[in-house]
């Protein structure tokens, strides 16, 4: 499907799964499955699939990623709406604290004027919300030349560049 | 005061840009409302009972008398010739057209103002001391501080879409007069044992349904760890923040429902995580934003006048407002003037375009072109000789703004209530009117003296009712506008809720219970005992007898 990654409209082969039905459904290929489930078949995830994703919410602390981490090529959070401000944190710890360096893709209510926070705090892809023109999304990312403050981007505080 | 440099203009440049094309979008059908409503929070517009209202926000109540000129006229051009100052020293104009807010929001940032998170589940306008940088009881000025959290809270994309609002209040003196302990964070500067400046961290404190007088979790803070803690505190709480339930989402909730302790021990956790990274605040900074405060030039000889004294021998009314509309400077010769917006007849905190640019043309004259909002809704000059002080007050009078009322029964604190607000149950300005027609007597209320009273026209509180020496909390009850009083409640360092005096009143007696009150504070104080501390001293129940005594 169409999304955004790197600042790019791009076709994507990942296969988001909110809710795993049968075992067969993400047996091969590349699947988001959820936590709870990924937490159950860890290790038959592992050696029947070669690239690994979890997708989180709100109330799944990042901290219960840690011992896989390494494992993942692809985590996303999950915002049942956008005024679902958590993720933005936990966001800013994979990336900053606890050093994931791969995919990090917003999925759910994403819209357009949440882009440019998202990008800040380490998000580098983006599943769009189905009825939203990615085209258009696209602008927001250049809503803002100067950045008060550091966050998961390479910003650094202005006063710093005073 | 602070002044834009290419950064700071360049981000409000492009947020004005930006809300332009956001309500471009919503306007053309793009952005459903539900979409639109928290970006154009965001930027300080309700949909209102009428119209819109846009809150403009003042940082920290400093304006200049050319921010006061635009703001005057921006009131002229898009709404009906006047505004409203607020509790949080902000300004809202209560009549704009939606289309039109992109062009208001345009002619605010050509002298470096905004509506930047006036509203919305984000961190608010800081608000401070109105007497900041003046006062002679000022441990450090708190403004440069202010602003430091202004930059840093501005379009924070962690701390964007909070469980719900987020205030904080600094305060630099001895006298808390910026209502620190009712804050999502409040911050004293306060000195430590080796004499270092640092601050005093409160959290979870607040008002509206469930007040709280919030705890302080640190007792002293590093300058240099100002950011990387208040980061710490507002990711604790966007984390873990209620956001099941509007009511129970602020701050307050989440200490109150960890506790203090377990939350003080989540946020010192996650600040050793983040306190020694790039948020570390260097003394560079805060010497270049101190730069920004800087006394004005004062006249060393001030001092010396003798007029002030004379006028004040021979003219009683100019000595009723000298007694009640000024404050102590730190410079010899100087007063701060208390402009009254309390005027009766008029709505707490309105003043007109006109007003607004004789404000800004008498600050020119006699205050350094500096004028600041206080939390009260009032306006202070803060720089202004004696020897200048009885011309001023004749100019003052002449434009209906030099009620000598300061602190006094008729210096309200008044939400829009139901004539505006669209939450409200019931309304607040004309409880405020007739408060004023029934103590319309100028040596009564000097007789009665200190006292707040503060009036909410819902739960919401933003009349800061819980705290009012007398609290006014407007209720629905069957249809019916009936309102509910607390008495001894303090927004100040002796911070506390009002206790509930008993059964709401119909809206025809609320003046008249007023009254009574005032009798038996005035039947029991001693010599010149505050009401508050009558209060204080015989309890609730002199009160409720005489007030419910015939039913």
């Amino acid at each position: 499907m169409r999304i955004i990654k790197d600042r790019q409209i791009v076709y994507d082969d990942w296969t988001l799964v909110r809710e795993v039905v049968t075992d067969d459904e993400v047996s091969s290929g590349k699947v988001i499955v959820p936590l709870a489930y990924w937490q159950q078949h860890r290790d038959v995830l592992l050696k029947t699939n070669e690239k690994h994703a979890i997708w989180i919410d709100g109330d799944n602390e990042t901290e219960a990623l840690l011992d896989d981490l390494s494992n993942f090529d692809l985590i996303a959070l999950d915002f049942p709406t956008f005024k679902d401000g958590r993720s933005y944190s936990h966001a800013r710890l994979l990336r900053q604290r606890y050093g994931f360096e791969k995919e990090l893709r917003a999925i759910g209510d994403i819209l357009r004027d949440q882009l440019f926070y998202l990008m800040r705090c380490g998000f580098n892809s983006f599943e769009l919300r189905q009825d939203k023109d990615a085209e258009d999304a696209l602008k927001a990312f250049n809503d803002f030349t100067v950045r008060y403050q550091a966050a998961a981007d390479d910003a650094v505080p202005v006063y710093k560049l005073r | 005061m602070y002044k834009y440099d290419n950064f700071d203009q360049t981000i409000v440049n492009e947020r004005v840009e930006q809300f332009r094309g956001q309500t471009q979008r919503f306007l053309s059908g793009e952005l459903s409302e539900e979409e639109y409503r928290p970006l154009r929070l965001m930027n300080g517009l309700y949909i209102q009972r009428h119209a819109p209202m846009l809150r403009v926000a003042i940082p920290y109540g400093l304006l200049s008398s050319k921010q006061m000129r635009m703001l005057a006229q921006i009131a002229r051009e898009y709404d009906k010739n006047y505004a409203h100052f607020s509790t949080r020293q902000n300004l809202q104009y209560n009549w704009p057209d939606l289309e039109r807010v992109p062009d208001i929001l345009a002619d605010l940032a050509s002298v470096e103002m905004h509506a930047v998170q006036t509203s919305g589940n984000c961190i608010r306008n800081t608000t401070s001391d109105q007497f900041a940088g003046i006062a002679p009881d000022e441990i450090e000025d708190p403004r440069p501080y202010c602003e430091i959290i202004r930059q840093w809270s501005t379009f924070h994309p962690e701390f964007s879409y909070l469980p719900r609002k987020f205030k904080i209040a600094v305060s630099g003196a001895t006298h808390d007069r910026a209502a620190v302990r009712v804050h999502d964070i409040g911050l004293y500067l306060v000195k430590n044992g080796q004499g270092e400046t640092g601050f005093e961290v409160i959290v979870g404190g607040g008002l509206g349904r469930t007040p709280y007088i919030g705890p302080t979790i640190r007792s002293f803070l590093e300058k240099k760890d100002l950011l990387s803690y208040l980061e710490a505190i507002l990711r604790v709480y966007n984390r873990y923040g209620r956001r099941d339930n509007i009511y129970k989402a602020r701050i307050k909730i989440l200490v109150n429902e960890l506790g203090k302790e377990e939350f003080t021990k989540q946020v010192e956790e996650e600040w050793q995580h983040i306190k020694n990274s790039v948020l570390i605040l260097d003394q560079k900074e805060i010497d270049r934003v101190k730069a920004y405060f800087t006394e004005p030039d004062y006249d060393q000889n001030a001092g010396d006048d003798t007029g002030f004294e004379s006028a004040l021998n021979e003219n009683s009314a100019f000595t009723s407002w000298a007694s009640r509309n000024l404050a102590d400077h730190k410079v010899a010769g100087y007063k701060a003037v208390v402009v009254s917006l309390k005027a009766p007849g008029i709505a707490p905190g309105d003043a007109t375009d006109a007003q607004m640019d004789f404000i800004a043309d008498i600050a020119d004259e006699y205050s350094h072109g500096e004028i600041v909002v206080t939390h009260d809704q009032n306006l202070v000059l803060p720089h202004v000789k004696q020897a200048d002080l009885f011309t001023l007050w004749n100019k003052l009078s002449e434009q209906g703004l030099a009620t000598p009322n300061i602190g006094l029964l008729t210096d309200m604190i008044c939400c829009p209530g139901l004539d505006f607000c669209s939450l409200a149950n019931a309304g607040s300005i004309p409880i405020a009117k007739q408060i004023n027609e029934k103590f319309d007597d100028l040596d009564y209320l000097h007789d009665i003296g200190d006292i707040k009273i503060k009036m909410s026209g819902c739960m919401n509180a933003c009349g800061h009712h819980h705290v009012g020496h007398i609290g006014i909390l407007g209720v629905n009850k069957k249809g019916e506008e009936y309102y509910q009083l607390t008495l001894g409640g303090s927004a100040e360092n002796d911070a506390a809720l009002g206790d509930r005096l008993g059964p709401a009143f119909a809206k025809a007696e609320v003046a008249n219970v007023i009254e009574s009150l005032i009798q038996v504070y005035i039947n029991n104080r001693d010599e010149d005992e505050r009401f508050l501390d009558t209060y204080r001293r015989i309890g609730m129940e002199p009160f409720k007898e005489k007030v419910y005594e015939n039913n």
